[in-house]
């Protein structure tokens, strides 16, 4: 006999959803200049949770402008005034974070286990951890007196939102630069109850600005003459164009792209803990994660072993009701989403390696993406070289730690990698020889802080988080 | 009698994978000083030639980034005392490019020759400075470390010939990266003999790799080339900096772009920084 598991709805009564929002700009919610409302929706049922407003290149001038008025004072005030500021702003974050994590669920799609225990709780560590860099500047190795850059135009993905906005928003005000962010064109919401906190803090207007809509608002953000730097988290072709688009000007770029990790497995890796890195290397967020661990090398001689060990473990995924606190995988983002991921593993099969998913039902409205799993990969296959950004994992082999490397180099991002050994010298040469700005040993997908995050080659250039994570909003 | 004597001109070439090839095209180009009087024909490098130098910092990058920082220390300060006892020859050489004064020209070249030494003592500094240990909210032992980047093209100065070549070059080696320069179009010449200064100073053949010809066409290959990781930017005015930005953005290369520098004051270390990439380890702590 089989006990299933009773439902374990987290309750949406504590998000308070508007049916329709503005802009803020300039401390106000205000009406777009003229660019209509989109609808956002919850990717788990395609509800439509609000409408909100496509910026125009009007509306983000605006901003812009009120971002520069508020510029003189803000980078003018001492920096413990401005690190009080965050500090508020990470409490508030920590009073409201359950509100915030359903709405974060309820706007993405993301398990509530995940938007309640990993996204919330690094958010407000990411202000309260940036805070406390406002008055010391001077001693982050940049110049005894580093300066902020001015108005900063950031641009931020549909992954994680609101974590996201902390990545961008948080270094930017503590070094004293004012902001204008655009959110993901899918997922506008938390970002603007960011706005709602902001007042509560009593934060000076002017000095955050959130401009909703889609690419188009970001590219007349990215362009605008009135801003100093640009930051943005998305994919590598739109970084691309993006580093086209400031080509010529002083703007100081940062790009945080695409990736194609590598999580390599040796023979003496402690099989479990290895399948439960794996797992939440590629599984995590659905594998929405630019650093998630996309490409299994596994060492030849453990590969059955393995395989069957995460198969087995892959059949215990609960996929579904995002708000259900037994959820470990939720909706894909979007419609659009999913048919790129959709695409893709058909060109794996079409390609010639095997497809495997444990038998899962999946819900019959919403957009949603059994955990899959393709072996006989080669590395030609498209599986192995694109990004997926979706519950999709691609196992290939090797038999020497040389060939390891060789493979896990083998690609034009280098943003993450994943080494499971037991024995540390190994681990610590592999580490050495690995092209990528984060290296997960007998672990994965660990974030903080206080710890610089970012890629090597096209995963974009800058490093978010940690001392190195000031750079981009200094004049160094 | 000696009065008869006919002095032996010299040859310019390039300097690539450690050799002295003429350019591959065949090509020369009148090099004069500032009052246009002939000093030499200089290699005008082609297209082939810059990607003929990718491969050569790309065959030498695993063997530089993977040297320890105590030898490229020595390798560099090497550089600085064979530069010393050719000093006279680069001071002829500045002055004639530069039009300047005998000492003017020394000032620049004993500037020049202490600046590798100032970089020579950053080798193994360097990860100290910008690297961290990251005190992570869990138990994890969790380290940042800087690592060089890879292949750096560097377009050099145009008017600080031998200084400013310096002050661009040696910053990029020093932290184990590859570099593929070109020269001062106009003044190519203490940029040349500084690769006979290079050769004989345990640099590994291909990690510093010299191109003399026209900066604009050389530029293009190197900012458009999928195996160049950063491009430095120092020599391009604002037009060919822009065109060369926006090839860069096809493999995402790290760009300096360029801007005014006074290449007699100190260095700070930004030059360093700029073509660094930080790599941050984790592995979890416990018994």
């Amino acid at each position: 006999m089989t006990f299933d598991y009773a439902p374990a709805p987290e309750s949406r009564a504590v998000v308070d959803l508007a049916s329709s929002y503005g802009l803020f700009i300039d401390g106000e919610f205000a009406d777009g200049a003229g660019g209509g409302l989109r609808k956002t929706v919850s990717p788990a049922t395609e509800e439509v949770l609000a409408e909100y407003t496509q910026g125009t290149a009007e509306d983000v001038d605006r901003a812009v402008q009120a971002a520069r008025r508020a510029f003189e004072k803000w980078s003018a005030l001492p920096g413990a005034e401005r690190a009080k500021y965050l500090f508020r702003i990470a409490r508030i974050i920590q009073e409201r974070s359950r509100e915030l994590a359903v709405l974060e669920t309820l706007d993405n799609g993301k398990p509530i286990r995940e938007s309640r225990d990993a996204d919330l709780p690094l958010v407000a560590a990411h202000f309260f951890y940036y805070a406390g860099w406002a008055d010391k500047l001077g001693h982050a190795g940049f110049g005894a007196d580093p300066r902020p850059l001015g108005v900063a135009g950031q641009v931020i993905p549909w992954n994680f939102p609101l974590l996201m906005l902390a990545w961008k928003v948080a270094p930017a005000l503590a070094c004293g630069n004012t902001v204008v962010l655009k959110p993901a064109e899918t997922t506008p919401l938390s970002a603007l109850f960011f706005a709602d906190i902001c007042r509560q803090a009593g934060l000076p207007k002017g000095v955050v600005n959130i401009v909703t809509g889609d690419g188009s608002t970001g590219a007349a953000l990215v362009a605008h003459p009135g801003i100093d730097k640009v930051a943005f988290t998305g994919s590598t072709g739109v970084g691309k164009a993006i580093a086209r688009t400031v080509a010529g000007t002083d703007k100081k770029l940062t790009l945080e792209l695409g990736g194609k990790a590598a999580n390599i497995v040796f023979d003496d890796a402690p099989i479990d803990q290895a399948v439960e890195g794996i797992v939440n290397g590629i599984f995590f967020n659905q594998g929405h994660v630019c650093c998630a661990g996309s490409r299994l090398l596994v060492q030849e001689s453990v590969q059955d072993e393995l395989l069957d060990a995460l198969k087995r473990r892959m059949s215990t995924l609960r996929v579904g009701d995002p708000l259900d606190k037994n959820t470990d995988i939720g909706a894909i983002n979007s419609a659009e989403q999913l048919s790129r991921i959709t695409e893709l593993t058909a060109a794996g099969e079409a390609e010639g390696a095997e497809r495997w998913s444990p038998a899962c039902e999946l819900p019959g409205s919403g957009y949603w993406f059994a955990p899959t799993l393709f072996t006989g990969v080669t590395q030609a296959h498209r599986i192995a070289r694109e990004e997926i950004f979706g519950p999709v994992l691609s196992v290939l082999t090797f038999r020497t730690p040389e060939e390891a490397v060789a493979k896990a180099n083998n690609t034009p991002y280098g943003l993450s990698a994943g080494i499971w050994t037991e024995k540390g010298s190994r681990m610590l040469w592999m580490a050495s020889k690995l092209r990528a700005g984060v290296i997960w040993s007998n672990t994965f997908n660990k974030f903080d802080p206080t710890s610089p995050f970012g890629g090597y080659k096209e995963s974009g250039f800058g490093r978010e988080g940690g001392r190195h994570g000031l750079e981009a909003y200094l004049n160094v | 009698m000696s009065d008869a004597r006919l002095g032996v001109l010299k040859t310019y070439k390039l300097y690539v994978g450690g050799r002295f090839p003429r350019s591959e095209s065949g090509r020369v180009y009148e090099v004069t000083d500032v009052k246009d009087r002939w000093l030499a024909n200089a290699p005008l490098a082609s297209r082939k030639d810059a990607r003929d130098a990718v491969v050569a910092a790309r065959k030498a990058f695993g063997g530089w980034s993977g040297a320890t920082a105590y030898n490229r220390g020595q390798i560099l300060y090497r550089v600085a005392e064979m530069l010393e006892g050719r000093r006279e020859q680069f001071v002829a050489e500045v002055a004639d490019a530069e039009g300047l004064s005998k000492a003017k020209a020394a000032a620049q070249v004993d500037a020049a020759i202490d600046r590798w030494v100032w970089y020579a003592g950053w080798s193994d500094k360097v990860a100290q400075i910008a690297g961290s240990s990251n005190p992570v909210a869990g138990p994890y032992f969790n380290l940042s470390a800087p690592e060089p980047t890879g292949v750096v093209a560097v377009l050099a100065p145009q008017e600080s010939s031998f200084l400013g070549l310096v002050s661009v070059l040696a910053p990029v080696i020093v932290t184990g990266n590859t570099a593929v320069v070109v020269t001062s179009e106009r003044a190519p010449l203490p940029a040349l003999s500084l690769a006979e200064v290079l050769a004989t100073s345990d640099l590994p053949g291909g990690v510093v790799n010299l191109l003399s010809g026209r900066t604009a066409e050389l530029g293009a290959p190197l900012a458009a080339h999928q195996d160049v990781n950063a491009l430095d930017l120092t020599g391009a005015d604002a037009d060919l900096a822009k065109e060369l930005q926006t090839a860069a953005a096809d493999n995402l290369k790290r760009v300096l772009r360029p801007r005014a520098t006074d290449w007699s004051a100190d260095p700070g270390t930004d030059r360093l920084l700029a073509f660094l990439e930080t790599k941050t380890v984790w592995h979890p702590m416990g018994v």
